[in-house]
């Protein structure tokens, strides 16, 4: 606090983000965050969530320029080093292939792979869950029924079937994740447009004479938005951990693209007598995983309506 | 068609024989029934009654909110349907009892005055949402603000600006200050006076409080199970002569609790 008040710019910039009285639609908006910002730096487990992600971030935009090797180029004489041999912190892996390297190309995909089923599965899920809730009736006995039959099914072995009918690779994988993820979405969705469909506030624009597009759009995705969000940065391991499934099974990425599933399942082979193969992309997917999860914890409490305000 | 006398030559709005039924066949709740009455250009109307006599079911039927109605409802002369459309909507807004439930707690003030008007295609947004902020005595400071920012009092002004902003003929008030404490429902009713005269509005105002009907209305109805009482104005209600049991056991009970009164009250369902 000392340090703002020795610097009138960076208080005044405060002031102007704490306001009371916002003077414009964009500075409304930058309050509303900076408070947000405020309560999520209360939360140190939130905040760490946010530093594995921003480094992941980070990491995949950087690979080419910090990873120690080429992620492709096999050594085979240098074949199953330990971590800690001369050049390779990792260790290598059986064709001599820097695992360091492979990581950190291997974020990239992993994140690729995380942000497409992000912007497809909840906003797929959204959608029919709000047309479902607001409009009732026959629309929502259809779309319901239509989700409780993809819930039926494991979402792995659900998504294993797609994959297996579109053929292997990164983006049939995700496509296949997509296609398996939404239904929860729908229901959470459903559940909030259900509570909040017969409010005051809905009753209101509806009285204005607004389109039932415009009331499911503009009113009642905002407020399940906040739930929706918390939910996929909980979801965002378990897309990560069926991403690796696929991969591991070979169904995923495939060789010799570095993605961290189809290393631990080239690993495995190997996995008593030279255990980093498998283990050092296991800890990736495990500490990416904790990153979300952790930071999906605090956002709950942020943006979730029941926790606060 | 029975036309109340004291309405005038040509009633603003008419509502002949309304019938209310909520629920489907086996279990019909019969919220209002038969309800008929006339409200002049220019009145305060208010409906009167306890919990559940069906007071805020004829304003939602009356507003399109609740479209499981039969009976006759006319604006103006044009009888109404069901689905109301924009033109309906620009004549008719309606003020809600709670105004922490009746603002979208994610939409600032200013996205819930110019809303509105978007959809109705008004032009000079800006300078109408400034204008209606200053007539419901918030000033421009309040415009970006959300409603958890603001009090009670403040958010039912932001409340009466949204129904006012596309400057509409009637207001349907459903008890628009119970959920406030007393001295700001003096405020918000004052406000809304003063509303009334500038803009030559016609309200509908629906409350269990008899003080605020004595206050703001030229005649009321007494609403018991459903059906209307009695019609009286507001000088017959001064002069505490009304002709029916249950006004009159209405208004002993707004006068405070007394032990010896409330054993003498009788049940008239």
């Amino acid at each position: 606090m000392t340090a703002d008040t020795l610097n009138p710019a960076k208080a005044g910039l405060r002031a102007w983000l704490t306001t009371d009285t916002p003077a414009s639609r964009g500075h409304a908006r930058m309050v509303q965050a900076y408070l947000g910002w405020l309560s999520l730096t209360r939360n140190p487990l939130a905040l760490l969530g946010l530093a594995i992600l921003v480094v992941l971030i980070a990491v995949s935009a950087l690979a080419p320029w910090i990873a120690p090797h080429d992620p492709l180029a096999q050594e085979l004489t240098n074949r199953l080093q330990p971590p800690g041999s001369p050049g390779h912190l990792f260790g290598t892996d059986e064709l001599g292939r820097d695992i360091l390297s492979r990581i950190i190309h291997g974020a990239s995909i992993t994140l690729y792979i995380v942000t497409l089923v992000a912007v497809t599965a909840p906003v797929v899920g959204l959608v029919i869950g709000t047309l479902a809730g607001y409009i009732g009736g026959w629309t929502d006995t259809v779309l319901m029924r239509l989700t409780d039959i993809f819930l039926a099914f494991p979402r792995l072995v659900l998504a294993l079937a797609f994959v297996a009918a579109l053929g292997p690779g990164i983006e049939n994988a995700v496509l296949a994740i997509a296609i398996t993820s939404w239904p929860p979405y729908a229901r959470l969705a459903r559940a909030e447009t259900l509570t909040v469909r017969h409010q005051d506030y809905i009753s209101a624009i509806r009285l204005q004479g607004a389109s039932a597009t415009r009331i499911i759009a503009g009113h009642v995705m905002p407020l399940c938005l906040s739930s929706v969000i918390v939910r996929v940065t909980l979801d965002m391991a378990g897309i990560i951990l069926t991403a690796a499934g696929l991969g591991f099974l070979g169904l995923g990425a495939q060789p010799p693209i570095p993605e961290w599933g189809a290393m631990i399942s080239s690993g495995r082979k190997f996995l008593l007598d030279q255990w980093w193969v498998a283990t050092m992309p296991g800890l990736a997917i495990f500490i990416v995983s904790l990153g979300f999860n952790l930071l999906g914890d605090g956002l709950r409490d942020i943006l979730d309506p029941r926790s606060g305000q | 068609m029975p036309i109340s006398s004291d309405a005038g030559p040509m009633p603003l709005i008419s509502v002949t024989d309304l019938d209310v039924r909520f629920g489907s066949d086996d279990e019909i709740v019969h919220a209002v029934r038969g309800v008929s009455f006339n409200v002049a250009e220019g009145e305060t109307f208010g409906l009167v009654g306890e919990s559940g006599s069906g007071k805020s079911t004829v304003l939602r039927a009356m507003s399109g909110l609740n479209a499981d109605w039969t009976g006759t409802i006319e604006i103006g002369g044009t009888r109404l349907g069901r689905v109301r459309g924009k033109p309906f909507y620009k004549r008719v807004q309606m003020v809600f009892q709670d105004p922490y439930g009746s603002l979208h707690p994610r939409h600032t003030v200013d996205r819930i005055l110019s809303e509105p008007c978007q959809i109705h295609g008004m032009s000079d947004i800006d300078n109408r949402v400034r204008e209606v902020l200053i007539a419901v005595g918030l000033g421009p400071t309040f415009r970006f603000r959300y409603p958890h920012q603001l009090s009670g009092g403040q958010r039912q002004r932001v409340a009466i600006a949204r129904a006012l902003i596309l400057e509409p003929e009637i207001l349907l008030l459903d008890e628009p200050t119970s959920a406030l404490d007393v001295s700001v429902q003096a405020e918000i009713l004052n406000l809304l006076q003063r509303l009334k005269q500038e803009r030559g509005l016609t309200f509908v105002l629906v409350s269990h409080d008899l003080a605020v009907v004595a206050h703001m209305c030229d005649r009321l109805a007494v609403m018991n199970a459903g059906r209307i009482v009695e019609e009286l104005t507001i000088a017959q209600l001064r002069a505490s002569e009304p002709a029916e049991a249950y006004t009159r056991q209405l208004l002993k009970a707004s006068l405070g609790y007394d032990r010896s009164a409330a054993a003498g009250m009788e049940s008239f369902d």
